[in-house]
């Protein structure tokens, strides 16, 4: 087949050209600025390291969505099936940063990732990449993170559970295993408002008419067009999935609905069968009146009055750029050092000692004084 | 007599507010613009640098290939380097522009850089014993400076000073002068505050005197005279242009005393008396990255200096308002002026100066940002 030896001799150039790149010699002559900084200049997407990748589609299957494919470059080493990566979009000269869950099958050929977003009304990141993001932009990616994620070895019975956008990495789970002929049974059950505002419904219609052990259970609450109604509750579940204590569970929703049906594995001493991903965590109660002493950021040189915020919101009033991600303690990108001073842990309430430790400052509220390497 | 004394502490508080109130504006402007110029500029300084490296080992092109170089070095220097290194683009949350870990294309390391320039010179701008820009240890700029038999030599260093400036200043934190001098400062300890400056120097000096030229084969030579010469070119031109910023006749000195207590009103007309502006056309300004605007730089050192010539009539304004000189002139009158001063200051002045600088009362204001104690 010519077509695969032209692919071979470009991959094997380009494999050449990569490792040229990578070279001390190339180092040398790009010192101090680095290989990255001059071919990035021609090459958006390149990098020696990081993963960067085009935006080559955008396709908006339902009114408040967007579903973004994109061709990573080839640092990018693929990912679990339900794992989420960190997509970093630059708006307004500004880099944010927040986690997606690539939801194609890790199987895909073509190595390209695909992310849907739902846009939120106020939603900073989401209604950009919905409204202003074109075809041809480089985006930066981190590596695929996250303990959520199909288990090495398949389960037999699996139960995928879902609400909304939630819906993303339970589809790369569902697509992967069809892509594998998993022979066990699958149940996808999904809830959303309406059909209307659904994802991926065509897909899912044709994935279960192929596959015969695929089982699709939609839940609306607004239309009659599902196979379910309404919310998720224990009853409509016992009635709707019989078996599925013997089941390895895997649940993605909003905070409300997870909460319920955690509850559900929860009272039967199943929790362990239950594998849960959160896109939004409980909000963080900001107590400024009772915030005392100060934030001292010691690489920066600079100070602040603690606002009672979080140490990430403090160091971002202060005109500080952190790294920071999901913002809600998941992804620990925020993690910096502390090198003195307590902190409180927004989840837990759990106030750390004074002494050096590494912090996530997304969640870490201040107790007094506290200085961090920033 | 210094304007200085002539101001009330409510004057200060007035002036203090209104620079605050120029900056905090154009921050809270930063965007997609100044993304767009800073970006441009590098793509253009890489352009140049390329253009310029392959010119070199093409002798029909090679006087090109120096300039192109030259004018490369003075970019990565000047608008790009010493602007990012201020922290100028660190709100975009580019790692690749940010200031902590930023590096440039000259001898001096970025951490050296920091201190000595952003910390003790932007902090103490003009301040004797503290600000070690005037004179860099080697030279008089200053009546209060005591004047001792090796400043005879004022003219031929200053000259040396402009042709080896990139590694003076690499040195600059060293110093040498203690050691040599003063006998405040032990040679092991030199040799120990050395090392990371070696390192640095090292790859410079091997990438362009070493690496470059073994890549020209044959053309070795053109290739070796011309980095040589490009680095002159950069040496010379951001000498004279940091030189007119400061030491043009009518910019003031202070005594240490000055900055006891000294408020933010107080630093930003510290900032204002000490320094120059030299006028020119946008192609001379950013050239000098933006030091042309040496005024609006001292007083807001990390907005982005492209931001300058908008902010420069209202500066200009304020200073009208309250009496203050705002020293500018053209690039010719600004060197001719100083180097007035360094011929007149070779030789020991007639009357010893009293500056007659009174410090004003601490009004009850914010410290400059950067003053964290300790
Ligand atoms: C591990 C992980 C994986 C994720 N995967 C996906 C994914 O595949 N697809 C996807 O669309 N999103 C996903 N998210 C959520 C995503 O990271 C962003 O939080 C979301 O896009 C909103 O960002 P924003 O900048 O638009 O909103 P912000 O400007 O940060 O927030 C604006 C408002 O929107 C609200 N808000 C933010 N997120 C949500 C939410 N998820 N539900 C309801 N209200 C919200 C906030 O409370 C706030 O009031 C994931 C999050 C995590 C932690
Ligand atoms: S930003 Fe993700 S853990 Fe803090």
């Amino acid at each position: 087949m010519p077509q695969l030896t032209t692919n071979r001799f470009a991959d094997r150039a380009l494999d050449l050209v990569h490792s040229a790149l990578n070279s001390r010699l190339a180092a040398a002559l790009t010192y101090p600025h680095g290989v990255d900084r001059y071919v990035e200049q021609f090459a958006p997407t390149f990098a020696l390291r990081e993963v960067r990748a085009e935006v080559i589609a955008t396709r908006h299957q339902t009114a408040d969505s967007v579903t973004l494919t994109l061709r990573p470059n080839r640092n990018w080493q693929g990912f679990a099936a339900g794992q989420y990566v960190r997509l970093t979009v630059e708006i307004n000269g500004v880099r944010r940063t927040r986690c997606y869950s690539p939801a194609n099958s890790v199987h895909a050929k073509d190595g390209l990732i695909e992310l849907t977003v739902k846009a939120h009304g106020d939603g900073f990141v989401s209604k950009h990449l919905k409204l202003d993001l074109r075809v041809g932009t480089t985006v930066f990616l981190s590596q695929a993170e996250g303990q959520f994620a199909l288990p090495e070895q398949r389960p037999d019975r699996i139960l995928l559970i879902s609400g909304g956008s939630g819906i993303t990495p339970v589809m790369s789970m569902l697509r992967t295993l069809c892509d594998e002929g998993h022979k066990g049974k699958i149940t996808f059950l999904h809830y959303s408002n309406a059909a209307s505002d659904q994802i991926y419904l065509d897909e899912l219609a044709m994935i279960n008419a192929q596959f015969l052990n695929v089982e699709l259970l939609r839940a609306y609450n607004e239309d009659q067009s599902g196979e379910l109604q309404g919310l998720f509750s224990r009853e409509q579940l016992i009635k709707a999935v019989p078996d599925y204590a013997d089941a390895q569970a895997f649940l993605c929703g909003p905070p409300g609905m997870m909460k319920v049906v955690q509850k559900v594995w929860a009272d039967e001493g199943l929790s362990d069968q239950l594998h849960l991903e959160h896109f939004t965590a409980a909000p963080v109660v900001i107590d400024s009146a009772n915030a005392e002493g100060e934030v001292r950021f010691i690489r920066s040189e600079r100070l602040a009055k603690n606002s009672g915020a979080t140490l990430l919101d403090q160091a971002e009033a202060a005109g500080l750029k952190p790294e920071s991600g999901c913002r809600m303690g998941i992804c620990k990108a925020c993690t910096c050092i502390k090198t003195a001073g307590k902190v409180r842990d927004t989840r837990t309430g759990e106030i750390s000692d004074a002494g050096e430790a590494e912090i996530q400052i997304c969640v870490s509220v201040p107790v007094g004084t506290v200085t961090l390497d920033i | 007599m210094s304007t200085f004394s002539k101001l009330t502490p409510e004057q200060f508080q007035q002036i203090g507010a209104e620079f605050d109130a120029i900056r905090n504006r154009v921050r809270a402007d930063l965007g997609e613009r100044d993304a767009t110029y800073i970006r441009t500029l590098i793509k253009r300084q890489r352009q140049l640098e390329i253009g310029g490296r392959i010119m070199l080992m093409i002798p029909p092109a090679w006087p090109l290939g120096v300039a192109a170089l030259g004018v490369s070095k003075i970019l990565d220097n000047m608008e790009i380097g010493h602007n990012v290194m201020h922290g100028q683009y660190d709100f975009m949350g580019d790692a690749a522009l940010n200031s902590q870990k930023f590096d440039w294309d000259s001898a001096d390391t970025a951490k050296n850089w920091k201190l000595t320039h952003n910390y003790e010179h932007h902090t103490y701008t003009n301040v004797l014993n503290k600000d070690h820009d005037i004179g860099y240890g080697l030279l008089r700029m200053s009546e209060e400076q005591k004047w001792e038999p090796r400043f005879l030599a004022n003219v031929p260093l200053t000259v040396i000073l402009h042709t080896f400036f990139q590694h003076f200043v690499a040195v600059q934190n060293l110093k040498v002068e203690d050691v040599l001098i003063y006998k405040t400062k032990t040679k092991a300890q030199l040799k120990e505050d050395f090392k990371p400056v070696w390192q640095k120097m090292r790859k410079q000096l091997a990438k362009d005197y070493v690496f470059f030229p073994l890549l020209g084969g044959p053309m070795a030579p053109f290739v070796f005279v011309g980095n040589v010469a490009a680095n002159l070119m950069r040496n010379v031109w951001a000498c004279a242009v940091i030189f007119n910023g400061h030491f043009p006749e009518e910019v003031e000195q202070f005594p240490e005393s000055v900055i006891e207590n000294e408020t933010r009103g107080q630093w930003y007309v510290r900032q204002l008396l000490g320094s120059a502006n030299f006028s020119g056309g946008k192609l001379m300004h950013i050239m000098s990255g933006n030091l042309s605007f040496q005024i609006e730089h001292h007083l807001f050192p990390d907005l982005p200096a492209h931001r300058y010539a908008e902010i420069s009539p209202e500066v200009r304004a304020i200073c009208e308002k309250f009496g203050l000189p705002y020293n500018t002139g053209s690039f010719m009158r600004q060197t001719l002026s100083t180097w007035k001063r360094i011929v007149k200051l070779s030789f020991p002045s007639r009357t010893p100066a009293v500056r007659p600088l009174v410090t004003v009362d601490a009004v009850n204001d914010a410290a400059p940002a950067y003053k964290l104690a300790a």
